[in-house]
Formats: structure tokens, sequence, C-alpha cells
């Protein structure tokens, strides 16, 4: 076969669609970026406000010259006050890391709060033992690692729904979070690795850098690896997975112990805040907040397609709203209608400006 | 075809237009089709015919400046509901029955019948059985979808366009899956649909439908508009011209009676046997060797390549590759032993929509390339997607554009380039043309070819009995099951369409010794 001119394969009048399609694969990952910064905002003017008593008296005040008073005065945007955000956000971000992985195979992981508690009972019973106390931090992760592979396993090799499996680990490792500690709260006042809760390095706070990093590393892990490709290929396609030769339960064992390990190590960010920990109350919902995360994010239910700063965007926007909430004085039963809606409203903007946008 | 009363065609489409984004998959279509009309739709692959019909079906919405006009009035087609409310009905590749319903459920999809606010599931089934019976199933309006074949839902979906009183009816590439025998069933069907007033627009690749089916051709090339011609003017040369813009010459590249060099045994398949589908097969592949696999639809031809692959568990059977027996357990150690295989669904089985050209061409090599560390290659995966566009003619605006938006055709490159990417010793290739334009077909034949030149041992799954004849040195008849016989070629045992329908329907037993 000879030369095809009419037809050749990449046109000049075409070049436009390969930077447009990674155009889009960059909106698609800041997508919720532009809500977050709106909430920001928002709680500072509203924090301000709340701060000079009404909204007449802060455009007095703003007309009478007094403009950098007003806006200092603003408690929400303060570098203590954004400092607490990153720090609640800490947790969650970890506990959505593991879940985005999971996600993007279409699967989900309801039982990292459960796991949390478990593995913070762990950690802080080894913290109390004088010789063992070392041991703490690396068998907090090894418990989380523990459960993972356990639902990892029970997903992969007996091919049970994700979710029925989860949803029985949140139940009965909840259960034995309870049974560790004799189903009452473990405290440890001079906990050894206390620092990671609450100390700081040049003002970033450990629990941050931590978050941070993993973060970071999910992001190698899924753009720079093979691992990584295979996850979105098996979220994307399964059956056209295991035909292209990829061992989908690898795969699949890899995201549910990642997404535990990943919760033994909120659970030691957590236990290390509160010098104690409780199998009964710890980690309470946790995976609901973890899930907003990843939805937020824009990665899709069914998997295949989403991004790691999906999440930490998400993660932060739930923060952000948890925090400028309690800031602004409202009550807590608003704060749980508020949430909810907000997530369903950013969802549903954000499917609308996709499908508008993408495919016709 | 204008000899009916009416003065004006029951469909005009002029200056039809679309783009997504900057490709430009539409630009000024136009479009005549009158009632008792069989019209082709011709073009290579990506000209832009499936966008065409799924303007016509509201699926899409064409730019501003065209213009629809159903029995001479302008319309408006703003949506799927819209279409089917003016008669329009579409058949497509992908067919979209739900599986779970009855047949009787699935023909009122959409119009269901009630009383007092119940569905009314017998005065549906009641209603359904005529127009089933006119079209001459063999089954009835309670059997479960999931229950029949491809052919027999393609059967449903008809009879829905039927009972929805469509005027026009669109079927995009309806042979793909089918056996001959099906198809043959599918003609006279369509002929009784035209004769009783219906239009039908027939996408289809494959000439011989076209000059069977077809009262007037009209071909679509890169989004563009070439021409009509009727039945009289019709000529392959003239047709080919039209859609590729110059003149195919060898299409089939082996010449009849030419064998390709071929070496040691490669492939040997002893006994195999799944339990179900696949009762006694035993067969060899050479090296160099192109070994095309006849049958028809549903004897076991696809069901035999997955053994093969590792893709399912068979319960007897020996393995033998270049004299070694091996165990293939799983599609990764088939693999990674040289032996690939290209589904025949390759939406569902074989690509990834949402990735891109890109990872979708790399998917089998990214760990080979990666090494111990498991870190990805970047720099030899994006040489070997943009070698492999190059060489397989993609067409592609890039490598990072999502599979999803390329026509079929170039899916099916896709999914080819990937396989080929392993570097294979023994090819399984399961109707690897399905789709493909002709100018494509050839280049793929081209492709076997060298394949083949180079030592691969090739078996090929192809229902296009003239695919078969043309590219294979030697042809294994499937029958039920089993080998119903062999033909080498030779003066006994020939390799004609005749030969091979023959073993493959049972009418003659055994060919070659
Ligand atoms: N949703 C979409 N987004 C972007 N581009 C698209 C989309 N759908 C189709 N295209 C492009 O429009 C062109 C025409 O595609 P179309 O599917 O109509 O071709 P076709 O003639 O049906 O080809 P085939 O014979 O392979 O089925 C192609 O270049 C294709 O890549
Ligand atoms: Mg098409």
């Amino acid at each position: 076969m000879t030369e095809k001119p009419e037809s050749a394969p990449a046109s000049t009048a075409q070049k436009g669609p390969d930077s447009r399609a990674r155009f889009q694969s960059v909106v698609r990952t800041v997508g919720m970026a532009p809500i977050l910064i709106l909430l920001c905002l928002l709680f500072e003017v509203l924090s301000i406000v709340n701060a000079v008593g009404s909204w007449s008296e802060a455009f007095n005040q703003v007309m009478n010259g007094h403009f950098w008073d007003v806006v200092i005065s603003g408690r929400f945007a303060s570098a203590q006050n954004l400092s607490i955000v990153a720090q609640q956000a800490a947790v969650n971000m970890v506990l959505a890391a593991g879940m985005t992985f999971v996600i993007l195979t279409g699967g989900i992981d309801l039982s990292v709060g459960s796991i949390l508690a478990a593995a913070a009972m762990v950690a802080l019973i080894f913290s109390n033992i004088p010789d063992l106390w070392w041991l703490a931090i690396p068998m907090g992760v090894v418990t989380g690692l523990i459960f993972g592979v356990i639902n990892g396993s029970l997903v992969a090799y007996l091919r049970l729904p994700p979710f029925i499996v989860t949803l029985g680990a949140l139940t009965a490792v909840r259960g034995i979070a309870r049974l560790i500690g004799d189903d009452k709260t473990v405290f440890n006042a001079d906990l050894q690795f206390a620092v990671i809760g609450n100390g700081a390095v040049y003002g970033v706070p450990w629990l941050v850098i931590i978050a941070f990093a993993v973060i970071l590393v999910s992001w190698f892990v899924l753009r720079r690896t093979v691992l990584g490709v295979h996850i979105y290929a098996v979220g994307g396609n399964e059956d056209a997975a295991r035909l292209s030769g990829i061992k989908v339960p690898l795969v699949l064992l890899f995201v549910y112990g990642a997404s535990g390990a990943l919760a033994g190590l909120g659970a030691v960010m957590q236990a290390a805040r509160l010098y104690a920990a409780n199998g009964l109350q710890l980690g309470q919902s946790y995976e609901l907040d973890a899930i907003a995360a990843v939805i937020l994010g824009g990665t899709s239910f069914v998997g295949g397609i989403g991004s790691i700063w999906g999440t930490l965007i998400g993660a932060l926007i739930i923060a952000v709203l948890s925090n400028g909430l309690v800031l602004i004085g409202i009550s807590d039963i608003w704060q749980f209608i508020i949430k909810g809606l907000v997530i369903i409203g950013a969802v549903a903007l954000d499917r609308y400006r996709l499908s508008s946008s993408a495919r016709t | 075809m204008a000899s009916t009363a009416d003065t004006a065609p029951i469909l005009e489409m002029r200056e039809i237009r679309k783009t997504f984004f900057t490709v430009k998959a539409l630009t000024g279509v136009e479009l005549t089709a009158w009632s008792g009309e069989i019209h082709a739709l011709m073009g290579e692959n990506g000209a832009g015919k499936s966008t065409l019909m799924k303007i016509l079906s509201g699926a899409y919405r064409a730019d501003v400046g065209g213009e629809i006009k159903l029995a001479g009035q302008p319309v408006t087609i703003d949506g799927p509901l819209a279409a089917k409310r003016l008669g329009i009905a579409v058949i497509y590749q992908e067919l979209s029955l739900s599986p779970n319903l009855t047949v009787a459920e699935n023909i009122h999809l959409g119009r269901e019948l009630s009383k007092s606010g119940l569905i009314d599931r017998a005065r549906m089934e009641r209603d359904s059985a005529p127009v089933l019976e006119r079209l001459g199933a063999d089954f009835g309006p309670k059997t479960l979808v999931s229950d029949l074949s491809i052919a027999e839902r393609q059967l449903v979906e008809i009879a829905r366009a039927v009972h929805a009183d469509a005027r026009i009816l669109v079927m995009d590439e309806p042979t793909t899956a089918l056996s001959s025998r099906e198809t043959d069933r599918l003609f006279s069907l369509v002929r009784q649909l035209k004769a009783e007033g219906m239009a039908i627009i027939y996408i289809s690749h494959r000439m011989n439908e076209v000059y069977e089916l077809a009262d007037r051709v009209s071909v679509l090339r890169d989004g563009g508009y070439v021409g009509t011609l009727t039945r009289a003017e019709l000529s392959a040369e003239r047709l080919v011209k039209m859609m590729v813009g110059r003149d195919i010459s060898g299409f089939y590249k082996k010449a009849q009676g030419e064998h390709h060099k071929t070496g040691a045994l490669m492939l040997e398949v002893k006994d195999f046997a799944d339990g179900r589908r696949v009762k006694n097969v035993s067969l060899t592949v050479r090296a160099g060797e192109v070994v095309a696999l006849a049958g028809l639809v549903g004897s076991g031809r696809t069901e035999l390549a997955r053994l093969v692959f590792g893709a399912d568990k068979r319960i007897s059977g020996d393995l033998w590759l270049e004299g070694q027996r091996v165990e293939l357990h799983s599609p990764s150690a088939a693999l990674a032993t040289g032996v690939a295989y290209l589904t025949e669904d390759r939406k569902a089985q074989g690509l990834f929509l949402d990735m891109s050209v890109h990872d979708n061409i790399n998917l089998a090599v990214f760990g080979r390339d990666a090494g111990r560390g498991g870190v990805l290659d970047l720099g030899s995966a994006a040489r070997r997607a943009t070698t492999a566009i190059e060489v397989l003619k993609i067409r592609v605006a890039g490598p990072h554009v999502e599979v999803g938006t390329l026509s079929g055709g170039n899916q099916q490159k896709v999914l080819l380039s990937r396989l080929l990417e392993t570097a294979p010793r023994v090819l399984l290739l399961d109707e690897p043309t399905r789709g493909v334009d002709i100018g494509a077909k050839s280049e793929i034949y081209r492709l076997i070819d060298e394949l083949a030149a180079r030592g691969v041992a090739i078996l090929v799954i192809s229902s296009e009995l003239p695919e078969v004849v043309g590219i294979s040195d030697r042809v294994v008849v499937m029958r039920d099951g089993i080998v119903a016989g062999e033909l080498d070629g030779s003066a006994e045992a020939p390799i004609t369409q005749e030969a091979i329908m023959e073993l493959a329907t049972g009418a003659k037993t055994t060919a070659a010794a």
C-alpha cells in the first residue's frame, strides 16, 4: 500500500484536540479549586462582618477610611486559623488518598473509620509498653495494612462486592477496636510521638507535612508507575484489563491494602493529637468525609477517572466548610445540613460543567 | 423509488456540519433518501457516517446552519425522543436493548402500555406477537432478551422500529457480528421493509453487501460529502476511488494459491475442551503461517482462542509452543510467553475508552518497559505511541486524545497496536477487520503478511469468507465445538468459500485427510 494523502493521521488542521485533551485534563484536575477559593472568600467576609458586628457597621467603617482595620479583623484567613484548617484536613487527606486508589478501581472502602480506631488502639497500647514503645507507629500502620489486605483478598480472590465486604468490615473492625482496649479509653500523657500531632517544623505542623507527603507519593504512584496505570485500567474496564495481561487481583489487593495502611497512618496522626484512643468513638463516620473528599475532587464513582489533586482540593473544601461554619457561629445542626448541601451542589455543578464542555 | 405518490423525499439533510472542539467531523454533508429505498452510506473510518446518523437520531445536535426536512417539512431534531416521534429509528452497532427484560417489554420500551396505572404485560405481549411474526422471528414476546443471540436481538430492535411505525430506519454496520446465514436472513428482512415503504439507510464497509442491497450509495470522505451513485452507476473501482480518493489495487495481499514460507511447528493445540462450547479441538500453526479458523458464529471459535490465551479455564487438553509443553493459566502468563489475543468485542473487552490512545497502546508493555522499579518509562511509551499511530495510520489528532472519541475502525487499530507492541510469537486474531474500512483492511492484511514473513504464527478467526480465502495458507473449519475439517489449498482440498461453507454447515464432514 502506498501513501494515503487524503487521510494522513495527524493533519495540521487537527493539531488542536491533543493539546485540548491535555487542557481538559487540567481543567478536570483543578475542577473544584474555584469553589474552594470562593468558599474561603465567603467565610473571610462573613467572619469580618461577625467581628465588626453587622453588615452596615462594616460598610460604615470602610466608608470612614478604616478599610484595612476592617480587613484584618477577619479571623478566617489568619495564619493561625489556616494552620488549624490544614491540621483538620490532614487526617482526612490521608484517608481520602487511600480512598482515591480504591474508588479509581471502581470500588469503595467503608471501613477506614473503624480501621483507624482499631489501629489507634494498637498504637497507644504499644506506646504504653516501656520496652516496645518504639513499635507504636509501625504497629499502628501494620494493623491498618492487615485489615486492608483482608478486605482486598475478599474482593480480589472471592470476588465479593467491595460495598458488602467493607460494610461488613465497618461493623466488625469497630467491634475489634472496642475489644482491643476492653472497651475503655487508652491514655498516654507522655506519648512519645505526640510531636506528630502537635509539633511543627518552621511553623508547618507535622500533620500537614505528612498529609502532603502522602498526597505527593500517591500522585507519583498513580501517574508515574506501572501500578498507577494499571489502577486506572482496572477501573476503566476490568475485562479489558485482564485480557491485556494486567494481574487484576494484585491491583485490587494493593488498593485496599493501601487504603488500610493509610487509615493506620491516620490513626497514628489522630492518636498523637489526642494522647488517647477510644475504640467506640474514634473515627466515627470518617469514611464519609473521605468519600466526600474524593467525589468532590471529581473522581468518578464507577472508576477509571480522577486524580489525587482533586482529592486534595476536596478534602480542603470539607475542612474549610467545617471550620468556617464554626467560626461564623452557625449551630451544629445547620452545619450538617449546609455541609451536605454544599457537597451535592458542588458535584452537581462540576458534572454540569464537564458535560457541557466535554461530550455533546 | 420516487414512483410513490410522494413528490418530496422522505429525508433531506443539507449542509450538515458538526465540530467537536476543533475536530471537524462533518463539513457540510447532504443526504437524500426516498421511501421504499435502501440507501447505503459508505466511507472510510472516521469519515463521519456514524456522526451524521447520530445527528439524525438526535444523539448529537448539528452545528447551526444545516437543514433537515422530512417529507418536505423542515424539522428540528433536538433529542432522541423527538427523532422517535418523527418516525426515525436507529439500530446502532452496540445494540441498545435491556437484556434483563422480555422481548415485548423491550419493544415497548419508553411507551409501556398500562391499565389503571399498572403495567399491562399481557397486552404488550399480544401487541408484539404479530410484529415478531411478520418479521419471521422464531421466538415469542415473553422470551428474555438475555437468552437471545446477537442476530435475534437485532431482530428485536427492528421489531421495535416497525412497531413504532418508523418511516426511516438507520442500520449502522448491522452485519459485523452475524454469520453469513444470519446475514442472508437480515437481508431478506430489509428488503421486506423496503417493499413496505420504509426508507432504509444502511452503513457498511462491505462492498458485496452494498452491491446486493443498495438502490443508491452516498459516500463521505473526511467529513465531506463526495457524491451519490445509483445502482446502475455502481462499480467497485468507482466506489473505492470516491471513498479513498485514489485507486486501491492488490486488496488481498496474498494472491490465491501463493503460500507463506512456513517454518517449524509453533503452536499445537491438542484435544482442547471446556465442557461447554468447545468439545474437542486439535490444531497446529507453524511459524510464518496464517491459519484461518472458520465456522459459523457459535461454533466455538472465540471460546477456543480464549482457552489458548488462558482467559478461560479448560477441562482437558495440552498446549505446546515450539515443541515445549506449556501451561498458560492467565492472559498475563500468555502474553509473557509470547501469545497474544485480539478480542472480537473491542468496546467491552478491549479498550479503555476513557484513557488516551497513548495509554491504550502501551498498556500491555508498560510493565516490560519499566523493569524492576515499576516507574513508567514515559520516553519509550511516547515513542511507541507515535510510531504505532504512524505505522497503522491511526486517524487521531494526537496520542493524548481519548480512545472513546475515535471512529470504530481507528479504535480497532489502536487495539491491534497494543498487541503488536508485545512482540508476540503467536497471534490469535478474533475478527481483526471488524468495522474497518477497505483502506484500513488492506493495511491490516498487509500487516498480517509482514508479521507472518517475520515468523509469527497467526491464527485468524473470521466470519468474512472472502477474507478467509484471501489471506490464509490453511483453513480449519469448526462446527459445534469440533474440527469439521481442514482445507490446505491442495487440489483435493482447495480453499474456496463453497468448501468452507460445506464444512461449516455440516454438508460435508472432512476434506483433507
Ligand atoms: N464525541 C466525539 N468527540 C470528538 N470527536 C469525535 C466524537 N465522535 C466522533 N468524533 C470524530 O469525528 C470523526 C467521525 O467519526 P464517525 O464515528 O462519524 O466516523 P465513521 O464514519 O462512523 O467511522 P467508522 O467507519 O470507523 O465507524 C472522527 O474523526 C472521530 O474521531
Ligand atoms: Mg461508525
